[in-house]
């Protein structure tokens, strides 16, 4: 892992809302091709930490540096920044006033200043990878829960982002949809794709992912391959919450 | 016949017959400032419901930026509050009379009549285009900065159009309340349908019979501006169905490439 060129470094990241401790001194790191998931109890601070990597939340205080510059040093161009950092959020927030296609192309001709028809062609691209290719024509309310998601993990491909980060990607989806989505993430994944992931599904994180984070009360408790976090845990804490979860059909 | 002779009937076509131009004409200067003037109080009512709803970044931004914004967004709100909180009847006035007076600018009654409509509109219409910003989810702004759009880039590409369906209902209410409100100008001389059945009613003392062309006329412009406004919210909201991209291009040739694997494997 360590061979790997290094792209994120989260370093004693902290967040509070108020009086209430969100993150505390959070430490980690992301390298190329990575696919890394973040699990732990609702309330862990697992969306917070993930929100706060593409400054959606304003860090309290740590660093995060991308390719080593801090992006969160007041001179680090924001939405350029957020450019290069995919994110997939749990409500989907596709944009409603836009098609599929146009929700994919917005983005490369505004941000990225690509021409129109060059947007169009790799917005089409990506539609076709995640299988929703024939509902370029559609508005999102059209669309289920499972399709808005694969629309919107295309829009965010489309951005060509050096890292993905998924926000619970599954977790507002009918259970027959999650696995629609959770393929297309396993695709990505093959395909080297570097990855944040929070999720609840423990099979994504046991089965796909590289690393695994477990997190509990705004710290992360455990870290570790895979094989270790769900093999053999370490941390009583860790071990309490996979048992909770290995009855409920992994 | 002498028209205190005539049956009520008899009176309003008499009136029709003689001043139905008149009407018309009224009628028309109404509509004209009440349009004119919901449409640029709209454009006010934007501009001023974008400025308020910028952002703050207290760690990005200059201090310079943000004593600026927040001086703006004070004289925006003193605006608002001002041509909301008085009546128009009141503003017309003062605006007319005053800008001769004090800076000694004689504004012609029209363009007494479209500025005080407009920015009377525009103080309403500020505060549904505000309105009209929050209402739309944050996820969409969200996703917006996500894929590395500017606030101004998100504004105008993905929360804008949002906002502007939300508030159709909102100008439409506008652009009746103006085709009504307008009538107290006639203080300041303009000659709109209200102006009209006043000097009309005075000159023959038919009042009531004035009042009954003038308010069909009045109801008839409203009707039709609100079914006109239903069919524009119809059409700003698409069609509910949409069609399938013809995938049998791609259909064929992957039936085709298996085609050719089976007859290799067959062969």
């Amino acid at each position: 892992m360590s061979e790997k060129e290094l792209i994120l470094k989260v370093s004693h990241l902290q967040k509070s809302f108020g009086n209430h401790a969100v993150l505390n001194d959070i430490d980690f790191e992301v390298h190329k091709g990575d696919v890394v998931s973040i699990i732990g109890a609702s309330g862990s601070g697992k969306s917070t930490m993930l929100r706060c990597i593409n400054l959606l939340e304003e860090p309290g205080g740590g660093e995060i540096l991308f390719h080593g510059q801090d992006i969160t040093d007041a001179k680090v161009n924001v939405p350029a920044y957020r450019a290069k950092v995919g994110m997939v959020f749990q409500n989907f927030n596709l944009f409603n006033n836009m098609t599929v296609l146009e929700n994919c192309i917005v983005g490369q001709v505004k941000v990225a200043k690509k021409k129109p028809e060059e947007a169009r062609i790799s917005a089409v691209r990506y539609l076709r990878q995640v299988g929703m290719e024939p509902f370029l024509n559609a508005k999102p309310r059209q669309l289920s829960g499972g399709q808005k998601q694969r629309v919107a993990i295309a829009r965010a491909l489309a951005m060509e982002p050096e890292v993905l980060l998924f926000d619970e990607p599954t977790s507002a989806l009918d259970p027959q949809m999650v696995g629609e989505v959770l393929s297309v993430m396993e695709d990505l994944a093959k395909q080297g794709l570097t990855m944040l992931v929070v999720t609840h599904e423990m099979a994504f994180a046991r089965d796909v992912s590289t690393h695994v984070i477990y997190m509990s009360e705004g710290v992360i408790e455990e870290e570790g391959t895979p094989a270790q976090i769900f093999g053999a845990p370490r941390s009583e804490k860790t071990k309490e919450f996979l048992a909770r979860f290995r009855n409920t059909a992994v | 016949m002498s028209i205190s002779n005539m049956s009520f009937l008899g009176r309003i076509g008499y009136l029709l017959q003689r001043y139905g131009t008149s009407y018309l004409k009224g009628a028309g200067t109404t509509l004209v400032i009440a349009l004119v003037s919901t449409a640029i109080g709209c454009l006010i009512g934007f501009v001023v419901g974008v400025v308020q709803t910028i952002p703050v970044d207290k760690k990005r931004d200059s201090a310079v930026k943000r004593g600026l914004l927040k001086v703006v967004k004070v004289i925006l709100k003193a605006y608002v509050e001002l041509f909301r909180g008085t009546p128009m009847i009141v503003q017309a006035v003062f605006i007319y009379y005053g800008l001769s007076q004090v800076f000694n600018i004689q504004l012609g009654m029209w363009s007494a009549a479209f500025l005080v409509v407009s920015i009377n509109t525009g103080a309403y219409m500020a505060e549904s285009v505000r309105g009209g910003i929050i209402s739309v989810d944050p996820g969409q702004m969200e996703g917006a900065k996500a894929i590395g759009m500017t606030h101004v880039q998100a504004m105008k590409n993905v929360i804008l159009p949002q906002a502007i369906r939300n508030i159709m209902p909102q100008i439409g209410n506008n652009l009746i309340i103006n085709i009504k409100d307008t009538s107290v100008l006639s203080v300041i001389s303009i000659v709109d349908l209200f102006f009209v059945h006043k000097s009309v009613a005075g000159a023959l003392y038919t009042y009531f019979e004035s009042a009954t062309i003038v308010m069909a006329i009045y109801l008839t412009m409203t009707l039709v501006t609100s079914r006109l406004l239903l069919l524009v919210e119809k059409k700003m909201d698409g069609d509910a169905n949409y069609e399938l991209v013809d995938t049998m291009d791609i259909g064929n040739q992957l039936r085709t490439a298996r085609e050719h694997d089976g007859e290799g494997r067959r062969g």
